[in-house]
């Protein structure tokens, strides 16, 4: 069992995600976001770790998906959406009772912006480019519960 | 020299030159290392979208600043915002660095500076177009030719 080499190094990172795939296939995740390019990107990415996930164009949209009733257990949010943004939608959801984990992903990198994001009610919070280290990151938490005993050597 | 070999080479070189000359970064390796025999066609695809997104927005920026009444920055920047994410996401630095410019003169309600930043990253969107395509079309010719692509450092 490999254990020494994929400690830090980056170009591991595809055999990270390998290794998570088995895990993760039962998360529900939701992309929202309303650049298309950004979708595609996001959901190429969360593929690549075998998962598959849905996509909504504004927070909105990712509303109405909660309210139908389909629950995700990861959400990506986009922070600059039309009709209604990151920061409202994070907000409505967690008035709604949702514990889903919400992870924001924005271009505006200031400090403030990305601490009244936070508030919003986030668990996460990333600035855009989203990177495969970024998701191996968030997904561990998802793992935490069963892997204690692997994080020695970190 | 083997025809593959060679156009091997050059692949090579074109890639290495758009990393060394600062028009693509980390980013776009990350997009290439993503690239399988399940999406053997992504980092074409994700570049499509990108020259779409930037023709688009390029346009929006065009009209908002050509307005006679009185340009709407608010708007300007909205768009300048948008392109400034999709280049940062796919690591075309050399447009993010412009836009990050750019959005200074938004906010400073900078007419003239918004027309210069609008003409240099049309340009530069414009070279990075052609240096993508180009290394596109290397690609295929090296896999019809029975090659395979240089493996990504």
């Amino acid at each position: 069992m490999a254990s020494e080499n994929d400690a830090s190094s980056s170009s591991s990172s595809k055999k990270l995600g390998e290794d998570q795939v088995n895990n993760n296939k039962n998360l529900n995740v939701l992309v929202v976001d309303d650049d298309p390019l950004i979708r595609m990107l996001h959901d190429t990415y969360l593929k690549h770790f075998g998962l598959e996930p849905q996509v909504a164009e504004n927070g909105k949209k990712a509303i109405d998906l909660f309210r139908l009733g389909t629950s995700f257990d990861l959400v990506l949010m986009d922070k600059e959406m039309p009709i209604m943004n990151g920061v409202e939608a994070t907000k409505a959801l967690r008035a709604m009772g949702v514990t889903s984990k919400i992870v924001g992903v924005t271009s505006r990198g200031s400090p403030c912006e990305m601490q009244a994001f936070m508030e919003a009610g986030l668990n996460y919070c990333f600035e855009k480019p989203l990177t495969l280290d970024m998701i191996t990151f968030v997904l561990k938490d998802f793992n935490k519960g069963d892997d204690d005993d692997d994080d020695t050597d970190n | 020299m083997d025809v593959v070999n060679q156009l091997q080479r050059q692949f090579i070189d074109n890639s290495a030159s758009l990393h060394r000359e600062g028009f693509l970064d980390d980013q776009f390796t990350q997009l290439q290392k993503l690239q399988d025999e399940n999406s053997p066609d992504f980092v074409v695809e994700v570049a499509s979208l990108f020259f779409e997104d930037c023709e688009k927005l390029i346009n929006n920026m065009s009209r908002a600043l050509e307005q006679q009444q009185g340009v709407d920055f608010k708007q300007v920047d909205a768009s300048v915002h948008q392109l400034k994410g999709s280049s940062s996401s796919i690591g075309a630095v050399r447009v993010k660095n412009i836009c990050v410019a750019f959005r200074s003169f938004c906010e400073a309600q900078n007419r003239e500076g918004c027309l210069r930043c609008l003409q240099q990253v049309t340009h530069e969107y414009s070279l990075l177009k052609n240096k993508l395509q180009t290394l596109f079309r290397l690609e295929k010719q090296i896999l019809a030719a029975g090659g395979s692509i240089p493996g990504v450092e």
